[in-house]
């Protein structure tokens, strides 16, 4: 049985190590301590935890303001509620005045399962991925959610932390160096491209493994950061392999596969799937049930595949 | 810190030598002719809302804020935050006769890729402090710079001037919760209460009366003052925090189109440029209000 991890925790780890290390480091919370995490920060630092209540509005005000006067500030909320909630402040506030705010949204996608659709985070990437100067960021797993963190961290300028609080296995080695805006290869293949990112990159390793069985070889792809996009490995992926599925939890439009589907057509057309969530709202179920029901899981994954090669059989 | 506060008392743009309550009237008075001629030039602005403020903006910035137009970005400074920033031209016109940019350059106000946007853009022009536009930003971000004022120890203020129609605006009171949570006591709100937004009175519109008693109720130090008196501008901004430990909001009575007497208390005013005999008439009104 393949270990599992929370990213949360990782997350939270790394927030403190960055804290001990620099004293510009703050966290800005929306009654949100519990679900972030962020427990182990509030007792070592109380004085740079500031917690604004349930008001995501102000809370990224607050953030670019503290970002104004040299701090660093992780701006920590449920993704639905910050990204919809404040999407002006982080246009205005963040994108556009370039302050070097980290807002980072925890639960996305579909991860509030039964909650139901206000809880889900599902047009997060669409939202954000069209605000200039803002890097967007979903990791897959606890070793590039540190980094991620840190790298956030380091960045002088605004980043969107997309993290989950599925739980995932780890996808990288602890040798693993993430960079912004480039897509990491965690598997060769030369059939068709499978782009993911999140905590579906491991079942798009999983759907590859089991294309292997069909015949078929299956390159992988974690497409980590959506904004800035790494424009050369979509448009190798479409020259080598021909074919190429994307898989996020998000909305079918306006998402990861959208932003690879604007690559793809105007460097090399090739056939494409986007998988996710088909433009409406999620009915009642689990976060698992959820992913499996839009074909999310590596079942799925591999249908769609199969169906992409079947229909453009070279 | 002993070290910020010798800076401190070094800068100001008055010299160290306060200027005279008549020589801040005269600044106003031009400040707002360049407003008035600014306008005519670009063809569009908010004028009647910049001559609303003048006053408070000539106050701030001749004889209260601790700012460096030869350093915008001192870290030390006072920071100052249009929440109204659709009456960028009055903040303009300000700091250019403070010194921050060129008088020349206020006539390319709102032409292409001139840095005076019909909002502030604080990457673009030295002395702007925050991006602001679509209304209820300023105060939550006062509310941020106030804490990394505070957590750094430094003794640095923090005033933002918002408009009353935009109180409307719920992102203010969430800041205002914020604000008096956190004790910022480094923390100044003016509110422009002009009693007009863009299409009719606030209190037609979505009334904000009574508005003293909200901010006290938000746990607010609440003090009530005629915005185009400089005297009393200036008695009150030297009292600061009027109530310890507590941020300050100051409601600033004023009237939208003062100092041009066919603009004073016109709705119609909000956004409409004059056309050349009406700006003659008003450059006329102000000349005479600044001798």
């Amino acid at each position: 049985m393949t270990d599992l991890f929370d990213c949360r925790v990782a997350f939270a780890k790394t927030l403190v190590e960055l804290a001990s290390a620099d004293e510009r480091v703050v966290v800005v919370a929306s009654d949100s301590i519990g679900s972030s995490n962020l427990k182990e920060f509030s007792n070592q630092f109380p004085d740079r935890l500031i917690n604004v209540g349930i008001a995501e509005q102000n809370l990224v005000g607050v953030a670019a303001g503290l970002a104004s006067g040299g701090c660093v500030p992780f701006a920590c909320a449920p993704a639905p509620f910050l990204t919809g909630r404040a999407l002006e402040q982080i246009k205005v506030d963040v994108a556009y005045s370039r302050h070097n705010v980290k807002l980072v949204g925890m639960s996305s996608g579909l991860a509030y399962g039964a909650l139901g659709p206000t809880h889900h985070s599902i047009e997060d990437f669409a939202w954000t991925r069209v605000l200039p100067n803002l890097v967007v960021i979903a990791p897959a797993d606890p070793i590039e959610t540190s980094q991620a963190v840190k790298l956030a961290a380091e960045h002088d300028g605004p980043v969107f932390l997309r993290l989950s609080r599925m739980a995932v296995p780890a996808v990288h080695t602890p040798d693993y160096r993430l960079r912004f805006g480039e897509a990491a290869l965690l598997r060769a293949g030369e059939d068709i491209t499978l782009i993911a990112n999140g905590v579906l990159v491991s079942r798009a390793l999983d759907a590859a493994e089991l294309l292997a069985a069909e015949g078929i070889s299956a390159r992988v792809l974690n497409m980590a950061t959506v904004s800035p996009i790494d424009a050369a490995a979509i448009e190798a992926a479409a020259r080598e392999t021909g074919r190429i599925v994307t898989i996020e939890e998000h909305q079918v439009n306006g998402g990861m596969g959208s932003a690879v589907a604007e690559v793809v057509v105007r460097t090399h057309p090739v056939p494409m799937r986007i998988l996710g969530v088909p433009g409406i709202f999620a009915p009642t179920g689990s976060a698992q049930w959820l992913l499996k029901r839009f074909g999310l899981d590596a079942d799925g994954i591999r249908d769609a595949a199969l169906e992409l090669v079947r229909e453009n059989a070279t | 810190m002993t070290d910020a506060l010798d800076k401190r008392s070094a800068i100001g743009l008055d010299g160290g030598e306060r200027l005279s309550d008549d020589q801040l009237r005269r600044i106003a008075a031009n400040i707002r002719m360049r407003d008035v001629r600014m306008i005519r030039t670009a063809g569009a602005g908010h004028i009647g809302g910049d001559l609303s403020m003048t006053d408070i903006l000539t106050v701030l910035y001749f004889s209260f804020l601790r700012v460096d137009p030869a350093r915008p970005d001192w870290s030390e400074r006072d920071r100052f935050i249009l929440s109204k920033g659709h009456a960028a031209g009055a903040l303009y016109t300000t700091l250019a006769a403070a010194g921050f940019i060129d008088d020349a350059e206020l006539d390319t106000f709102m032409r292409p890729e001139s840095r005076l946007n019909g909002h502030p853009s604080l990457r673009l022009v030295p002395g702007v402090e925050a991006n602001t536009g679509p209304l209820g930003h300023g105060l939550p971000i006062a509310v941020g710079m106030a804490l990394a004022a505070r957590l750094r120890q430094s003794l640095a203020r923090t005033v933002v001037l918002a408009g009353d129609g935009e109180l409307q605006e719920g992102s203010n009171w969430e800041a205002a919760m914020a604000a008096a949570h956190f004790e910022l006591d480094n923390l100044t709100l003016f509110i422009d209460r002009n009693g007009l937004q863009q299409g009719a009175a606030t209190e037609k519109t979505m009334a904000l009366d009574p508005l003293p008693e909200k901010w006290r109720a938000f746990r607010w130090g609440v003090v009530e003052v005629d915005g185009h008196d400089i005297p009393s501008l200036r008695r009150v901004l030297a009292q600061l925090p009027v109530e310890a430990g507590k941020p300050t909001c100051i409601i600033a009575h004023t009237h939208k189109g003062q100092g041009v007497s066919f603009m004073r208390d016109k709705v119609e005013w909000h956004h409409r440029v004059p056309t050349a005999e009406e700006a003659a008439v008003a450059l006329q009104e102000l000349e005479a209000s600044a001798r």
